[in-house]
């Protein structure tokens, strides 16, 4: 069992006691600790569940590369499941629980998927559960779903804040241990701004740990003296918790910090999200320690030798009394003479080399260690954590030599360079043969907008895994990056580390070598995803060589932790079982972020009311005062209708319309798109924008106008008024206004760059307001000021003015058939026109309407509404709107396409009106037509839909508008439309103008 | 997130200032046009691997469509021109000869 020694723990602070929870249970810890150290103190070494088999685990790592150790943190709002005990700055209160067990971590239902796991092997879900197909959505899912997966979603909201911070320096290191620190140091002594970062919150790394010297005195004497100097320094700025998550296009680079998780609920921010600019980004990002592939390797107890190292001296955690190392190379042998120092017993340290030599091995024995040479690990004894190992010979089969108990192993496979932020954008890799690694290639950079190099590493992320190499790199980086930028002050020093090299590891893929299916099927490559040895073979003699495809087939590396300590080892088992070389199988791609951030992080303050912006009109306060209840269109809010007290919505429209229809509605439609297109080209311009012919529209007259796209569809439309010679007023739909103008923008700038023509937004500049009704006029002429008599403004003319003493633009237009003016007025007089309307039109009953009562009535008219009737594959001809397309004009956006054989088809869908034989049978939006028949796949055959369906109070019946095939051909035919329940709706074929076809309600 | 010079303004946008359009340089078929080249208009693009000439709009910004050549295997910019012109000026096609020296301009 692990425990807190007497003594030591660089990072812990014994005179301030923390106390934490743990499934419930209190536990006391120290400040400095993890989650992860504080746990073992306390002997719970026992932390998890697997994924898929719910075997017991435990605590494999120190730092971010860990598997296992995941845990719900926080409660209620707070709680975040997935987080990582080894990353988790221990704090007074903090409260976490394990996950994916039931009923609890000590006995676990779900275990007896590890007696079964002969029957889950790889690809397991894909073979089994494929017939019936129901079964997949309404069985198996829910069930696996259910048993196989990691901590609980949040049901609350999160209460905290988060936020973006966009900065820019000349170079961006990631890393503080000694290579980042002597990296920016170099870089910031040549005169470039330096922004170091380290995902910690200490910096150093490894390096006072594992008893590095430098420049004679000790690591983190050495250390402390860099932060000092980089802090005295101007430009340079150095933030702790801060991980590099992303690198990304042209040197953009996203940081995370965790500014506030210590302090939940009473820090100002929790995570910080950077969006950086460096000019070089030095990546001093390290290396990562692979663990080795035995019988048992994922039982409580067996770690990372280096995680054994860090626990015994940062947090003066005993892993356990006796711990076995079994090593690969030199660096497992600092963990027997740590173990040893801490006054633990080492029985024994398992060297797969044949013949270990070295200062290190030297030491090792001279302290009377036992060292086994050319040994492995057969098999890890012990259930819910380890007792002990059998020994056997590495090139072997795995015959038991000898049983050693212990309740530790520490497991030495080599190091490789964290390669991610590299890899992101484009950077490629070298397969090193020496020390079984991919190492950055340093001729293969991810390039920049210069085509140079962006990304510079540094230290043991290049490949050298010994200090001295590493520092020597880590100062020629940083100078490089500077010097790339122009600052240069000359060679800088590179500090001389104490000691020798390491002797090279040896590649241990599988331990022991020859071992079989039985030794094969327990040796765990994906700790998080239980994947083992044998499921990466069985893919492979399932045919997978592709590493992407053998990546998800066997969900190898696709954990939370991306296989950060699985991806070499499994790419080394699928190169072996393929008999293909590592680097001609090669990796999968790394993505970012390099660990998990949070979603808030990502949303910033992207959240609520600042998620997207709401574009109100000017007359929005009196909607809102008058109870409006509001529609979403494009990204205004409009009122749908205004009900009074009890009122249905229903109701309320139906009021409105009759009010309208009957004396005089108000309607604000300040929303509409207004475009103003001027210049001595304008009316040549609009007439290859419009399908129709408008450099024949007279001064101060309006005509409705239609859009279509080069492919011919109909996108948009609108009453266009010509307010001169050479100015337009064009009108678009409430949400196509800016992507109306951007349209005309991009003819204007990049085809007919010729024509002098210039265009203007102007829909936020004016309010308009539509009086509509057959008592408009008095209401108008009452307030006085112009002329609105038949004579002096005929339908679709245009006249200017003021209005009860506002300035004014009135187009005599209407969407309801009705006589009908839209006024604009400049937006800060919008409002006061408008209480002038409704005061003016109190004594006639003036009625606000909505959009909904403005649906109502234009369908009344058969007026099509865009993004109703059209869906980017309508043209104008399907809409009975072929007179708006003009024959005369030699070119206009969509006139070639219109003539292709597929928009000329008789059979097209086209619009027709439809009347219910049960007349108060509205149709459902979108329900189909049908022919009775059946397609070729046993379907129903349909011959169009419902696009527009109203219950129309003015002809006290429902009424719809539809697209059917062949449409204008089947006037009279009753049609069948089946409803949601299987039932039959039948409908006759009519015009869709069900309401005044002569137009003699606006004619007045 | 690449940055391109708007070559109109002088600004060095974010990819999150501006807006894609597409590949540069099409010659647009209207009426009269045949049934293949009005399709090799409307629908067939180049997709490169290497060096590609792209419409960009300075949408939040100046508003500018311009044109950049770069390579799309290393994100390097060769650079940024007019929109309003039907091919590459020279300086550009030497800036590209220049770093891509095997490089031919596609028919």
């Amino acid at each position: 069992m692990s425990s807190r020694l007497a003594t030591g723990g660089r990072r812990i602070d014994r005179s301030k006691r923390l106390s934490f929870s743990f499934n419930g249970t209190k536990l006391t810890g120290f400040e400095g600790d993890t989650l992860a150290s504080a746990l073992l103190a306390n002997g719970q070494d026992l932390v998890g569940r697997s994924f898929k088999y719910h075997r017991p685990r435990g605590i494999v790592a120190a730092g971010a590369e860990e598997p296992n150790a995941l845990v719900a943190l926080g409660q209620g709002d707070r709680m975040e499941p997935n987080q990582r005990a080894t990353i988790t700055e221990l704090f007074d209160g903090l409260s976490a629980r394990s996950q994916n067990h039931w009923p609890s971590l000590q006995f676990d239902i779900g275990a007896i998927n590890a007696r079964l796991s002969r029957f889950l092997p790889a690809g397991f879900y894909y073979k089994t559960f494929m017939q019936p197909r129901a079964a997949w959505k309404h069985l198996f899912e829910p069930v696996i779903r259910k048993s196989a997966g990691l901590g609980p979603a949040p049901t609350q909201g999160d209460p905290d804040r988060y936020e973006y911070f966009y900065a820019h320096t000349d170079v961006l290191v990631a890393g503080g241990g000694i290579a980042g620190l002597a990296a920016a140091r170099a870089a910031a002594e040549a005169g470039a701004r330096v922004l170091l970062v380290e995902q910690d919150s200490r910096f150093g790394g490894r390096s006072a740990t594992d008893g590095v010297v430098i420049d004679g005195t000790d690591a983190e004497a050495w250390v402390a003296e860099q932060v000092a100097a980089l802090s005295a320094m101007p430009n340079v700025d150095l933030r702790l918790r801060t991980m590099a998550a992303g690198v990304y296009d042209h040197g953009y680079v996203t940081l995370y910090e965790r500014a506030g998780d210590r302090d939940p609920g009473a820090a100002p921010v929790r995570h910080r999200l950077w969006r950086v600019r460096a000019g070089r980004t030095v990546t001093a990002t390290g290396a990562i320690e692979r663990p080795i592939s035995f019988a048992g390797n994922d039982r409580p107890g067996v770690m990372l030798a280096s995680a054994v190292r860090d626990y015994i001296d940062l947090y003066a955690v005993s892993p356990g009394d006796r711990t076995v190392v079994v090593t690969a190379t030199d660096d497992g042998y600092r963990t027997a003479l740590a173990v040893r120092d801490a006054g633990l017993d080492v029985p024994a340290v398992l060297d797969t080399r044949p013949d270990p030599k070295g200062p290190l091995v030297d030491a090792v024995r001279a302290r009377g260690i036992r060292v086994e040479a050319g040994r492995g690990i057969a098999k890890v004894r012990g259930t819910r954590r380890v007792t002990g190992v059998d020994i056997c010979a590495q090139a072997g089969e795995g015959a038991v030599i000898e049983h050693v108990p212990c309740e530790c192993v520490a497991m030495a496979g080599g190091w490789s360079p964290v390669v991610h932020l590299w890899s992101h954008c484009g950077g490629k890799l070298l397969w090193d043969e020496t020390a079984h690694h991919f190492r950055p290639d340093p001729d293969r950079p991810p390039t920049g907008a210069d085509g140079q190099g962006f990304a510079v590493t540094a230290g043991t992320a290049s490949g050298p895994m010994d200090t001295g190499a590493a520092l020597a790199d880590a100062v020629e980086a940083g100078h490089r990056a500077a010097k790339a930028l122009g600052h240069d002050k000359g060679a800088p020093r590179i500090p001389q580390a104490d000691g020798t090299a390491d002797g090279p590891p040896a590649a241990v893929w599988m331990m022991p070598h020859g071992a079989g299916p039985e030794l094969r099927g327990k040796a765990f490559l994906d700790f998080q995803n239980d994947v083992k040895v044998s499921d990466v073979q069985l893919a492979a003699q399932e045919g997978y060589q592709s590493v992407e495809h053998t990546k998800r087939y066997t969900t190898l590396g696709m954990a939370t932790d991306q296989g950060k300590l699985s991806n070499i080892n499994g790419l080394a088992i699928l190169s072996d079982s393929l008999g293909a070389p590592i680097p001609e199988v090669g990796t999968t791609t790394f993505r970012p972020p390099y660990t998990p951030i949070s979603l808030g992080a990502v949303a910033g303050e992207a959240r609520g009311s600042l998620f997207k912006p709401v574009r109100r009109t000017p007359i929005h306060d009196w909607h809102a005062d008058a109870g409006a209840v509001w529609e979403p269109v494009g990204d205004w809010r409009r009122p749908y209708c205004y009900p009074k007290d009890e009122e249905s919505h229903r109701d309320a429209v139906n009021r409105e319309i009759t009010a309208t229809r009957s004396g005089v509605g108000l309607l604000d439609a300040s929303t509409l798109g207004k475009i103003i297109v001027s210049g001595p080209d304008a009316a040549a311009f609009l007439d290859l924008t419009y399908t129709n012919m408008m450099s024949s529209l007279k001064v101060g007259r309006c005509r409705y106008g239609l859009m279509c796209t080069e492919n011919g569809f109909l996108f948009d439309d609108g009453v266009v008024v010509r307010l001169s010679e050479d100015s337009f007023l064009c009108h678009t739909t409430s949400g196509g206004s800016d992507r109306v103008h951007a349209w005309m923008e991009e003819w204007l700038q990049t085809e007919w760059w010729d024509l002098k023509v210039w265009t203007s937004n102007v829909t936020e500049q004016f309010g308009q307001i539509a009086i509509v009704g057959p008592k408009a006029r008095s209401v108008l002429e009452r307030l006085g000021g112009m002329d609105l008599s038949a004579e002096a403004l005929p339908f679709m003319a245009m006249a200017e003015g003021t209005l009860g003493g506002i300035g004014v633009r009135i187009f005599r237009i209407s969407f309801s058939g009705e006589l009908s003016y839209e006024i604009a007025v400049p937006a800060g007089r919008a409002r006061a026109l408008w209480d002038m309307l409704l005061a003016e039109g109190a004594a006639d009953g003036i009625t606000p309407y909505g959009t909904e009562a403005l649906h109502v009535m234009r369908a009344e008219k058969g007026y099509i509404m865009i993004g109703d009737e059209t869906d980017g594959t309508v043209i104008p001809q399907d809409l009975n709107l072929g007179w708006a397309v003009s024959k005369k004009k030699s070119d206009f956006i969509g006139k070639r396409a219109m003539e292709r054989s597929a928009l000329t088809d008789p059979d097209r869908k086209q619009l027709v009106g439809l009347e219910t034989e049960d007349p108060a049978l509205v149709l459902p939006d979108g329900a189909h037509a049908v022919s009775g028949q059946t397609n070729r796949f046993g379907q129903q055959e349909t011959l169009g839909h419902v696009t527009s369906t109203y219950w129309s109070p003015t002809l006290n019946r429902s009424i719809a508008m539809a697209l059917v095939s062949g449409g204008s051909r089947r006037m009279g035919e009753t049609l069948d439309f089946s409803l949601e329940d299987g039932r039959i709706a039948k409908a006759r074929v009519v015009d869709p103008v069900f309401l005044d076809k002569d137009g003699e309600r606006q004619n007045v | 997130m690449l940055i391109l010079r708007c070559p109109y303004c002088g600004v060095d946008a974010e990819e999150t200032d501006l807006a894609p359009g597409g590949e540069a340089h099409l010659t647009r078929h209207g009426p009269g046009s045949d049934d293949a080249e009005f399709r090799d208009y409307l629908f067939q693009r180049r997709n490169p691997r290497g060096v590609h000439f792209e419409r960009w709009r300075h949408a939040f910004g100046c508003g500018k469509w311009f044109h950049a050549a770069r390579c799309t295997q290393t994100l390097e910019v060769f650079g940024t021109y007019s929109a309003q012109c039907s091919e590459p000026p020279e300086e550009i096609m030497t800036a590209i000869r220049t770093r891509r020296p095997d490089w031919e301009m596609p028919a």
